[in-house]
């Protein structure tokens, strides 16, 4: 077992945004954590990397209790929803300090090769587009051997080829053995990256299983609708 | 902690602000020797800029700081980094790299002069010194005030205000309150006011220092008695020295409890 989270609760002054999370995550698999906006995919992906701090509950990664913990962020490479970087440094600059940071090996000259970030390495990143900004996030979550990947709204900005370098990107990771959460919501990538789909509604997982049960259990006719069809029955339930 | 320290210190080395600042420092210390030709006059109007200047640009930049590399803090606390060490290194890094404008901005000019055949040496090590207590304690205070308000105006009002009423406003009461009770015996009212505030407590210990002191009559001849000892001047240092832990512990205590 890679995550267990046991009864997460968290609130945000009168916001309650988890209540009762409770959730086993395995080894080797690709978790696509779905719902609606404001259903607390990211409050969750952030109480695993001790960002948020839970009110109530229990998380363990690798075996291991992670409250107050910090060496376990070692075995988790995250990359984050929006690529806010420090402006006023250079993007080899920014991609030498996280390795400086972490200590641990990096493959980082092929994935700058893949994204074609070569001309933009002596840049400074508050001069690069979004979707550059995001290249670059990805190099630097991609860069490290971790074995457990946790990826918030990896596509933003991403242009075509970009997506068909990371979604071979992700596929390489799953065959190392290594497991990934993505959160997402473009559902045609879902479809085709996730082996289990978490869903979250109103701060509970309100669906654990692969496509093909979700299909069979809300009767929709493809995937897309199938998630559209848990948001509505969610709300009306 | 030391890799935090370390980006965060070159990062506002290499920034115009702290180039700035030590010209400001640097401009300051050779008009002041060439216009009073005198190092313990200079002493004297440096410590008058100093003891207002310092605390208000300790509190600016570490409120700018802070908030500026909130993006930066964020992308730090997803790796494998404890997270006090992100906010001391910060915070070391912001107050080492002004302090060290103040020094080397101060410091050129008087070597130059010929500070080091002077006997006003003491005096001017000791102006440093404050000075340097006064970058930690108000970089600390302002660090303090701006992790526990998500708000950036609000951050930076309330940090504001704390040094215009440390710098300005704790003066007046004080002065009000002395007129008020002047019935009464206030020496020690006095010294423990002092004590609690930096400012007034690193002014009173230069000015004592200067050996100006008569120039503040009665008073003055209570506060040699005090300060003017080595109990007295052990016990102001380790009163700026809690000044500097207080907001430390303070940081480290609000940044375990924080959601990012």
């Amino acid at each position: 077992m890679t995550i267990t989270i046991k009864d997460l609760h968290k609130q945000f002054g009168k916001n309650q945004v988890l209540k009762g999370v409770d959730l086993t995550i395995d080894k080797g698999q690709i978790y696509a954590i779905l719902g609606p906006n404001g259903s607390g995919k990211t409050t969750l992906i952030k109480s695993i990397l001790g960002m948020v701090l839970p009110d109530k509950g229990h998380i363990t990664v690798l075996d291991k209790p992670i409250k107050k913990q910090w060496k376990y962020r070692k075995q988790i490479d995250y990359l984050p929803q929006i690529a806010n970087f420090p402006p006023n440094i250079k993007v080899k600059e920014l991609i030498h300090m996280i390795k400086d940071l972490r200590n641990s090996p990096s493959a980082e000259k092929e994935l700058i090769d893949l994204f074609g970030l070569g001309p933009f390495l002596d840049k400074k990143l508050s001069t690069l587009s979004g979707g550059t900004k995001q290249k670059v996030n990805i190099v630097l979550t991609f860069m490290f051997e971790s074995p457990l990947l946790i990826l918030d709204e990896p596509t933003t900005g991403l242009d075509p080829m970009a997506l068909i370098r990371l979604k071979e990107l992700i596929q390489r990771e799953k065959a190392q053995g290594k497991t990934i959460l993505i959160t997402s919501h473009i559902m045609q990538f879902v479809e085709e990256m996730a082996d289990k789909i978490l869903y979250l509604l109103e701060g509970e997982i309100y669906f654990k299983g692969n496509i093909k049960e979700l299909l069979e259990q809300t009767g929709a006719p493809d995937f897309e609708h199938a998630i559209a069809a848990l948001t509505t029955t969610g709300s009306h339930a | 902690m030391l890799k935090i320290l370390k980006y965060s210190f070159f990062d506002l080395i290499r920034s115009r602000w702290s180039y700035v600042y030590f010209l400001f420092y640097l401009t300051l210390g050779f008009v002041l020797l060439f216009l009073n030709n005198d190092v313990s006059k200079a002493v004297i109007t440096l410590m008058n800029v100093i003891i207002v200047l310092i605390p208000l640009i300790g509190t600016i930049f570490g409120v700018m700081y802070y908030y500026n590399s909130r993006e930066f803090t964020e992308l730090l606390l997803a790796q494998p980094i404890k997270r006090s060490s992100i906010f001391m290194g910060q915070y070391f890094g912001v107050a080492g790299s002004l302090t060290l404008s103040l020094v080397l901005g101060l410091g050129i000019p008087f070597v130059l002069y010929g500070l080091l055949r002077s006997n006003a040496i003491f005096d001017f090590t000791l102006l440093l010194v404050t000075g340097a207590f006064l970058t930690f304690i108000f970089v600390g205070l302002s660090f303090v005030i701006a992790i526990s308000n998500e708000n950036k105006i609000k951050g930076f009002g309330y940090a504001v205000l704390l040094w215009l009423f440390l710098a300005v406003v704790y003066d007046g009461l004080f002065l009000m309150s002395l007129i008020v009770f002047e019935e009464y015996p206030l020496d020690t009212f006095s010294l423990v006011a002092t004590m609690l505030n930096p400012i007034d407590l690193s002014r009173i210990l230069i000015l004592l220092k200067l050996d100006i002191s008569a120039l503040l009559g009665y008073t003055g001849a209570i506060f040699k008695k005090f300060f003017g000892t080595d109990l007295g001047f052990l016990v102001s240092m380790g009163i700026l020295l809690l000044w500097t832990v207080m907001p430390i512990l303070g940081l480290g205590h609000k940044a375990k409890r924080k959601d990012f």
